[in-house]
């Protein structure tokens, strides 16, 4: 329970963090830190036009992609902490479970009959597909050097010793900040707020959407940024005591929201067609790491 | 006893019958002797199921010996979902050949097939005699050809029937070298005599044996480089043939390779090593080609060896365990394997006759024709929409199950492993990984061109739901699809047997949760329930907030643009095109395109068209040179009467001489000897 809280709380603010780095590294004032939220409850409050060209996929979509992404952080431990549901192998169903949603909103950026959107979801589709391997050797290598295959077993009997580990934990890092980024369609890999249909990969896909749809899948995308953030942090705070581990908690995931304002606003966005090299070299990232694995398992002889 | 004689009695009567009736009762008899038949069988199944495994020996004649019958927990998992597949695959066809009723005689083959297969594929399973197992694959083999071209004035029909009859001969001669091989040993025709022999020779001699096995059956399964039939055969079947073929006869492939484990005793691991490499390969592959397919059911045939591949993991995993005696691994594997063979059969069958329904309303199987036909059959995108999700691995259906034990097994063996295991471990979950990532795109496109957007050709008036009575076997199926999602430890309970032939583990039968990897499927199955009360709950607030706001109906916003055409829409060619050109080196498409061009253009046109690698360089290549090879001797064939007569004497007076140049050349040796 105490990881769902953690991560709701976060959410609140890791969005407005971003814009908020963003638009003080261009030099202007930008909107408060809460403005994201203010905008949901907005949505939420509004009506909601529909295309005639769409069906109940459509309408159902949002709500599957929100519930996909709730799931998801139901089996996000905090330190000792076991999240609300955790087994051996719930990696796997934390994956598959996004996978869902992806599913559904995919398949509801076709139902619009639109060409941009069908132009995004070909996108997502492909992106998505790359990234996956990245996760699934990560989370291998950990359950290797760990001997257990669940987040809370994992995160709990992780702990840094030798400089290799260091150099792990950092590649680590890495790769779950970028497959946050891709799984929420950020910089380097997509811009969220470009001007232009053609360069947007999950904004795109979204068009059509409005008022308590759009306000749903906003708010989906806020819980994903927080549950790999949680992720990351499970990373380091191990089996530290509460009274470091929460604001340690809120430090890192305070980082990782200003690296990826500092990153937006410092870089452009991959041309569309050097994306999927990109997403390739993540995997060849978390192979690496496997490979660190079997160095401090002496495994190499 | 008295079982088997009605079990080949009651399909003997009905096939006499069948010619006599009248259309209307024809596919009622067969659905009834059917549905008699499975019972039978079905009753010694889950009989098998709970320990109660039957044998029988037949007396036999003097040319095949006796012919032992068992059932034993292995058949009974396949009978049963034997008779499932075919009694829902029956129940559709019932209805789907409605439409063909003015060809009577046709019919009437094709119910009588339709019976003759099911005795046979269950015989299959049952028969434990090497001989009499030949004649039912060779049964099993014909019957199924004459399923296929049941449009037989098609040539294209005609042209796949054929290709899978010599495939499936291909299989047959490789069964026959291995049984031949057995017997010229043993001199016994029973399964028996396998295991014996086996155990008394070197492991590398029976590797070869069970090599020789595996390809068989890896050709009715579809493995990759055995799979070019399949793409062929599935479109040119009328679909509940599809559904059952993709549903049962490759599994009947499946089950061949289990038995064979089971009697063979070989080195496992190198077998499993092997295994693990041809699945993995299958799995990618056939999914990397279904992607890029236009006619849906050829994508779902390339699906079928994907989803092989995945089984194939399993069986590979498994087998290394059991190679190194690693009981978890065996365990996990095999259940895997198990449990995806019963689900693959589930959603591919549904996916297939889903198929049918579009055809039926459409007349065509081109995905690009195709568009918004959720709103003309709603019931009918639904359906398709749950064995979409179900064949993606994905919660809350049965796929995801499946692959999680695949999963669990994998990430299991990379606990305890050398360098060389570790890994093959982490590049077959890559494999999988990639599978489940690629099935997506496919599915999405799949189901996103056919049933969402706008109609991107004209449909035909008469494009509707179909009737009640066909789609009552696809909610039956999407039911037990759902079923296995929620409840998985119902399902894991019934493995318990089958799985326990291959761990020897008896006391895991009595306690399933003594695995954690299955002690997971409780809270997954926990998991479930709350994603789908989530899905229920959220939209049922949506629904009571949306009450009090307006909710209008507009365009579908085109950027500014404000004359959009369904011919703007995404196609499923512009779908995959990143995907495509990014894998191009794999992939072989052809494309024929006249540019726009001038200021007045007057045509413009853009074609592709898909073809397997693989089956340009191992079918065509091979034929070309037999061909090439043959053609040398075409000045034989001159089609005079005189020379043919000539060639027979010559052939006869050869065979006649044999023994007296035999007998010169003995006398020669013997005279070199004395010397």
């Amino acid at each position: 329970m105490l990881s769902v809280l953690l991560i709701l709380l976060a959410s609140l603010f890791f969005t407005g963090i971003i814009i908020r780095t963003k638009s003080l590294a261009s030099g202007r004032k930008g909107p408060g830190i809460l403005q994201p939220i203010r905008d949901v409850i907005r949505l939420f409050r509004k009506g909601v036009v529909y295309s005639e060209t769409t069906s109940f996929v459509f309408q159902l979509a949002p709500t599957v992609y929100f519930a996909s992404i709730v799931m998801a952080m139901l089996v996000v431990p905090f330190g000792r902490t076991a999240g609300v549901l955790s087994f051996s192998g719930d990696f796997i169903f934390f994956a598959y479970v996004l996978a869902l949603g992806k599913f559904f909103s995919i398949i509801a950026a076709l139902d619009t009959g639109s060409s941009f959107e069908g132009m995004g979801a070909s996108r997502e589709a492909l992106y998505s597909m790359f990234a996956e391997p990245a996760f699934f050797i990560l989370m291998g290598s950990l359950a290797l050097l760990s001997g257990h295959t669940s987040f809370q077993e994992i995160f709990a009997s992780l702990h840094i010793g030798s400089q290799i580990s260091y150099a792990l934990a950092a590649l680590a890092t890495f790769v779950l900040l970028m497959i946050a980024m891709i799984e929420s369609s950020r910089m380097p890999v997509d811009d969220p707020k470009t001007h232009l249909e053609l360069t947007m990969i999950h904004e795109v896909m979204i068009l059509d959407n409005s008022g308590f749809d759009l306000g749903l899948i906003l708010t989906a995308g806020y819980l994903k940024f927080a549950v790999y953030g949680a992720l990351i942090v499970n990373l380091f705070i191990g089996v530290i005591p509460y009274q470091y581990a929460i604001p340690a908690f809120f430090f890192i995931q305070f980082m990782m929201a200003f690296a990826i304002g500092m990153i937006e606003s410092f870089m452009a966005r991959f041309r569309m067609s050097h994306n999927p090299q990109f997403i390739v070299v993540l995997t060849s990232v978390s192979l690496l790491i496997f490979f660190g694995v079997l160095l401090i398992l002496q495994k190499f002889i | 006893m008295n079982l088997i004689a009605l079990f080949t009695l009651i399909p003997f009567t009905g096939m006499l019958l069948l010619p006599f009736l009248k259309v209307k009762w024809k596919g009622l008899l067969a659905l009834l002797v059917l549905v008699i038949n499975a019972t039978i069988s079905g009753y010694l199944a889950i009989m098998s199921l709970c320990g109660d495994s039957f044998s029988y020996t037949l007396q036999g004649s003097y040319v095949t010996g006796p012919i032992p019958l068992r059932i034993d927990a292995l058949s009974g998992w396949f009978m049963l979902i034997i008779n499932l597949i075919f009694i829902t695959g029956g129940l559709y066809g019932f209805s789907y050949l409605k439409a063909y009723q003015k060809q009577r005689n046709n019919l009437t083959l094709h119910s009588i097939v339709f019976l003759l297969q099911h005795a046979s594929i269950i015989s299959i399973c049952v028969i434990q005699n090497s001989f009499v197992f030949l004649i039912a694959w060779e049964i099993l083999a014909l019957t199924s050809f004459l399923m296929i071209i049941f449009e037989h004035e098609n040539p294209v029909t005609i042209k796949a029937g054929i290709n899978y009859l010599i495939q499936a001969h291909f299989s047959i001669v490789f069964l026959m070298i291995g049984f031949l091989w057995v017997l010229n040993k043993t001199n016994s025709f029973d399964f028996q005599a396998i295991t014996n022999y086996t155990a008394s020779i070197p492991e590398s001699a029976s590797l070869i044996l069970f090599l020789c096995f595996f390809v068989a059956f890896a050709i009715k399964a579809g493995f990759v480089p055995f799979h070019t039939w399949l793409p062929y055969a599935h479109p040119a079947a009328p679909s509940h043939v599809s559904g059952m073929m993709s549903g049962v006869i490759i599994k009947i492939g499946i089950y061949g390779i289990l038995r064979m484990l089971l009697l063979v005793k070989t080195d496992f691991i190198t077998a499993g090593y092997l295994i693990l490499i041809v699945s993995v390969i299958s799995g990618l592959y056939g999914v990397m080609l279904a992607i890029i397919q236009h006619n849906l059911k050829k994508l779902l045939a390339y699906h079928s060896i994907e989803n092989i591949g995945i089984i194939g993991v399993g069986i590979g995993i498994g087998c290394i365990g059991l190679g190194t005696g690693n009981q978890v691994l065996a365990t996990l594997g095999f259940a895997g394997a198990l449990l995806h063979t019963l689900n693959h059969s589930l959603f591919k069958s549904l996916l297939f006759y889903t198929a049918g329904n579009v055809y039926q309303a459409t007349h065509t199987m081109e995905i690009e024709k195709l568009g918004g036909l959720i709103r003309r059959m709603p019931q009918t995108a639904l359906l398709f929409l749950v064995a979409a999700i179900a064949i993606c691995g994905i919660p809350p259906f049965n796929g995801f199950i499946s692959e999680f034990i695949i999963y669990t097994g994998l990430y299991s063996w990379l606990s305890n492993g050398t360098l060389f295991s570790l890994l093959a471990a982490i590049f077959s979950t890559i494999g999988l990984v990639s599978i489940g990532g690629l099935a997506l795109i496919c599915f999405t496109k799949a189901f996103g061109i056919i049933f969402l957007g706008n109609e991107r050709h004209p449909l035909p008036e008469t494009c509707r739901e179909v009737s009640f009575l066909q789609l009552l076997p696809t909610y039956l199926l999407s039911l037990i699809i759902l079923l296995i999602g929620i409840f998985p430890l119902l399902f894991i309970r019934m493995l318990a047997l089958p799985v326990g032939l291959f761990a020897g583990t008896t006391e895991w039968a009595l306690q399933p949760l003594q695995i954690s990897a299955f002690a997971a499927l409780q809270p997954i199955s926990l998991a479930t329930w709350i994603l789908i009360a989530l899905v229920g709950g959220m939209f049922g607030i949506r629904r009571f907030i949306l009450h009090f706001r307006k909710v209008e109906q507009g365009p579908t916003w085109g950027c500014g643009y404000v004359a959009p055409t369904s011919k703007q829409q995404y196609t499923a060619g512009s779908f995959v095109r990143t995907y495509a050109k990014l894998f191009a080196p794999v992939l072989h498409v052809e494309k024929e395109e006249k540019i726009v061009k001038g200021i007045f253009p007057s045509e413009a046109k853009y074609r592709t068209r898909s073809y397997d690698k693989l089956e340009r360089g191992l079918i065509d290549r091979l034929l070309k040179w037999n061909k090439n090879f043959m053609g040398r001797f075409v000045f034989l064939n001159n089609g005079r009467l005189q020379f043919y007569i000539l060639y027979g004497i010559l052939f006869i007076v050869t065979v006649l001489s044999i023994p007296v140049l035999y007998r010169n050349v003995q006398i020669f040796i013997d005279l070199l000897k004395n010397l």
